[in-house]
C-alpha cells in the first residue's frame, strides 16, 4: 500500500495505491492525522488504484470525518474501482461520504 | 490448487490470505465483485482472530481451509490459540454515531454477516473455529 500526497493551493490530493488492509491502515492514518490538513479547502482521494479495501480502512475514514467536516474540509472520493464501491455500499457508507465517478466532478464537488 | 494455508498471528500475514482465497476462487469464474467479497469475509475474520484473540502472538497460528460442495463454498478458520474468541450477537451500527465518536472499529463482523450466507463460530478441542459458507453461482 502506498499513499501519495500532492498538495495545491488549497486542495490535497492523496493517491491511494495497493489494498488498505489492518496492516497498511496506519500508513493512511498517519497522513490524515497530520494537522496541517485541516487547512486545506478539499482532501480528494484518488483511489484508481486501490484494489482493496476492509473495515479497517474504511474505519481510517470514518474516525477523521467528523474532524474534517468541523473544520470546513470536504473529503471526496473519485476513481474508484466497482469491487471497492461495493464494499462502502454494502455499508451504506456510500450515502454519508461523497463519492463521484471522476477527477473533474471531485474538483467541482 | 491450494486448499489449505497455516498462518502466524501477524496482521502482516493478511496479503497471504488473500492470495490464498483469491487463487482458490480462480478455479470458477466468479464476477470480480463476488470473489472481493468472498476475499473480504475472510480477511476481516482473521484479522480478527489475529488482533483479538491472540493480540498479534506471532507464536500462535490459524488454519484455513477452502472447499467447495456443488455451488457452495465453505472457509474453515482454526484459531490454534488458547483465547476463546466467539463475538458476540451481531448488531448492525449506526455509522451515523461512528462518525459522530470518530470510532475506527466495529464494522467488521457487521460486513461478515452481510457478505456471508451462514456465519458460525463455535469451539473445537478448546479452540475457536469460524465457519463460513456462501452459496456461488
Amino acid at each position: 500500500m502506498k499513499v501519495t500526497a500532492q498538495p495545491s493551493a488549497d486542495v490535497l490530493t492523496l493517491q491511494l495505491d495497493g489494498e488498505l488492509d489492518a496492516s497498511s491502515a496506519i500508513l493512511l492514518d498517519t497522513e490524515l492525522a497530520k494537522p496541517d490538513i485541516l487547512n486545506y479547502r478539499k482532501v480528494l482521494v484518488d483511489c484508481a488504484k486501490l484494489t482493496y479495501i476492509s473495515s479497517a480502512g474504511l474505519g481510517v475514514f470514518i474516525s477523521h470525518l467528523q474532524r474534517f467536516q468541523d473544520a470546513n474540509v470536504k473529503l471526496v472520493f473519485y476513481n474508484m474501482q466497482e469491487k471497492v464501491f461495493n464494499v462502502f455500499e454494502i455499508l451504506g457508507l456510500d450515502a454519508l461520504m461523497t463519492i463521484v465517478p471522476t477527477e473533474a466532478e471531485a474538483t467541482a464537488a | 490448487m491450494k486448499s489449505t494455508l497455516r498462518i502466524a498471528c501477524s496482521r502482516s500475514n493478511l496479503q497471504q490470505v488473500r492470495d490464498f482465497v483469491r487463487n482458490y476462487l480462480t478455479q470458477r469464474q466468479l464476477a470480480d465483485i463476488t470473489v472481493n467479497q468472498v476475499v473480504l469475509a475472510v480477511d476481516e475474520v482473521v484479522a480478527n482472530f489475529i488482533i483479538h484473540a491472540n493480540e498479534e502472538d506471532e507464536r500462535q497460528f490459524l488454519d484455513l481451509k477452502m472447499s467447495f460442495k456443488g455451488p457452495e463454498l465453505n472457509v474453515e478458520i482454526a484459531d490454534q490459540g488458547d483465547t476463546i474468541f466467539l463475538p458476540t450477537e451481531h448488531q448492525a451500527p449506526d455509522l451515523r454515531d461512528y462518525i459522530r465518536q470518530g470510532r475506527k472499529g466495529g464494522m467488521g463482523m457487521t460486513l461478515v454477516n452481510r457478505l456471508m450466507d451462514r456465519v458460525e463460530f463455535f469451539t473445537r478441542d478448546n479452540h475457536t473455529v469460524c465457519h463460513l459458507s456462501k452459496r456461488l453461482a
